[in-house]
């Protein structure tokens, strides 16, 4: 065995020189034929490395690092702003807080689309179901939302709202199998990160959107072929 | 008495030298000089060692066989020939299986959108050949109620997810079965304790069998040496991972394990922008992988092959 894989790597040398012509070739074939020969006469000893059933036990190994880092979920900051269609001298869009206007306002509990508006949510698109605006919105403090029962809840915690209806996604999201993540799969070394539900998803129109691919690998067994 | 001394000569007579000078005879001597000028010939590149392979990478022993000097020296090596070769300033690691850990990962089929953010990860973060934006993944545009992978096309170009399609990412399985293991045959890739199938790229001689042998069309070739501008150049190496691989070897996915060993997500997995891919620790219970394999409907590819992957896919 040690003779023939030094062949092999002499093998290697050849060929990475860049100019192999026939002869080494069929040398090299030939080399090949005679460890494959070896190779078959003395089979190689089990691989050392194949899983082996003597490994401790990963709960055993786990109990002792019992400190886990946190899965951090990031959280929608601040109430949302509207934009109000004006922009300022430097021709960024200007926005304002719900509660500007809405403080003084009567809220219409019959509105369900933003087409119902004369003023400002005019480009705002909304496809989420049979829902309207005051299922999610709060009419007693636009900063906030709240939940099926009337219950006040901060924006930060929007997602106890959505899980409202989209358990199923929730107890995914619970178990790392929806929403993705970034950072340590291995929480005894570091965090987790994820995103909250309106970081993916808009909430007027939850559905995930298109999206045009921007890479492609070349691959060189379709350069003859034509899709 | 005649007779047996005859005999005898006949005995002792060599099969070329001392015969008669008969055509018969000249042919056997042509035959075997040309045969020992063509073996000659065939192996004379191997008495010496090639102008731009140093010494030392000519020496150089098996993954296996290194001692930990050794690997200093040659990651030295590697990392001053990627400053040479690339400009970039790398640091070239090694790191070992995680003990008790066995790597899982998963691909919900229905959230896949097929966008290709995982292929553009995988390319940037294994310092993959800019010139033909090489990858470890390969997304396959299905039609639906089709598994066909035949019938999957990786070259669309249109906004992702059409109607009556469904995306599949193909990378390597991990097989705890793996036939491109089983056919190489110079050991130079094998699987380690955590699941995961290496390559040694300087042992690797290039012979592309295991390309052959992968029922996946996971295994990747260095037709060229890559090319990678100096910035783009991904310094936190691992030896049987990412670092620039020499022209005329196999690579292939490895679940990041310059990463996934440190216990970090791979590239791929942190760049989906869909949430579809699962990765985590098979033999811990409360492991997200886990959760999946126990509540979802899961399949692999090509079953019947017995590779047995430690690659999943499922649907919602």
């Amino acid at each position: 065995m040690r003779f023939s894989v030094d062949i092999s790597r002499l093998i290697r040398r050849v060929r990475r020189r860049g100019s192999v012509n026939t002869s080494v070739a069929f040398g090299a074939a030939a080399l090949v034929v005679v460890f494959a020969g070896l190779a078959w006469i003395f089979p190689p000893p089990e691989n050392q490395n194949v899983s082996g059933q003597e490994d401790p036990l990963p709960s055993q190994l786990r109990s002792e690092s019992a400190k886990l880092h946190p899965v951090v979920i990031r959280k929608p900051t601040g109430p949302p702003r509207v934009l109000t269609g004006q922009t300022d001298a430097h021709g960024n869009p200007i926005t304002v807080s719900c509660s500007t206007c809405h403080s003084t306002r009567k809220p219409n509990s019959k509105t369900k689309s933003t087409k119902d508006l004369n003023e400002f949510h005019g480009s705002m698109v909304f496809a989420h179901g049979n829902l309207s605006c005051l299922s999610c919105h709060n009419p007693d403090d636009y900063d906030t939302l709240k939940l099926a029962d009337n219950t006040r809840i901060e924006y930060r915690d929007v997602m106890t709202l959505c899980a409202q209806c989209h358990g199923q996604q929730k107890r995914e999201f619970d178990h790392g199998a929806h929403g993705g993540m970034t950072g340590f799969w291995d929480r005894s070394r570091g965090p987790k990160f994820k995103n909250n539900c309106i970081d993916c998803h808009n909430p007027h129109t939850p559905k995930f959107p298109k999206m045009q691919p921007d890479f492609k690998p070349k691959d060189r067994f379709l350069d003859k072929v034509d899709h | 008495m005649t007779d047996t001394n005859d005999r005898d000569k006949k005995k002792i007579s060599l099969p070329i030298l001392q015969q008669p000078s008969t055509r018969r005879t000249a042919l056997k001597i042509a035959g075997v000089t040309l045969g020992l000028a063509a073996f000659g010939k065939a192996i004379s590149p191997l008495m010496v060692i090639p102008e731009n392979v140093s010494l030392s990478e000519f020496l150089q022993q098996h993954y296996k066989e290194l001692s930990e000097d050794d690997k200093k020296e040659i990651f030295a090596r590697l990392e001053s020939e990627a400053k040479e070769n690339y400009g970039a300033n790398v640091s070239i690691s090694d790191p070992k299986p995680i003990p008790g850990v066995k790597f899982g990962y998963a691909i919900n089929l229905s959230k896949c959108n097929g966008n290709g953010k995982c292929m553009e990860a995988c390319n940037q973060e294994n310092n993959h050949h800019r010139g033909v934006d090489q990858s470890y993944i390969r997304v396959l545009e299905m039609t639906k109620g089709s598994m066909d992978m035949e019938q999957g096309n990786t070259t669309y170009d249109h906004t992702v997810p059409q109607d009556d399609k469904y995306y599949m990412p193909v990378q390597c399985q991990q097989c705890d079965n793996p036939p491109c293991v089983t056919v190489c045959p110079v050991e130079a890739t094998w699987k380690e304790d955590d699941g995961i199938v290496v390559v040694d790229y300087n042992w690797c001689i290039g012979c592309r069998y295991c390309e052959a042998a992968c029922p996946y069309h996971a295994r990747r070739f260095n037709w060229e040496q890559p090319e990678i501008p100096a910035d783009e150049v991904n310094p936190n190496q691992g030896y049987l991972s990412n670092r620039i691989r020499p022209q005329g070897t196999m690579e292939k996915c490895h679940y990041c394990l310059h990463r996934t060993r440190e216990g970090r997500a791979p590239a791929c997995l942190e760049a989906c922008p869909t949430g579809a891919r699962v990765f985590g620790d098979l033999n811990d219970p409360d492991s997200d992988i886990n959760w999946v394999l126990k509540n979802k409907r899961v399949f692999v590819l090509k079953e019947e092959l017995g590779t047995r992957p430690s690659f999943f896919y499922f649907f919602d």
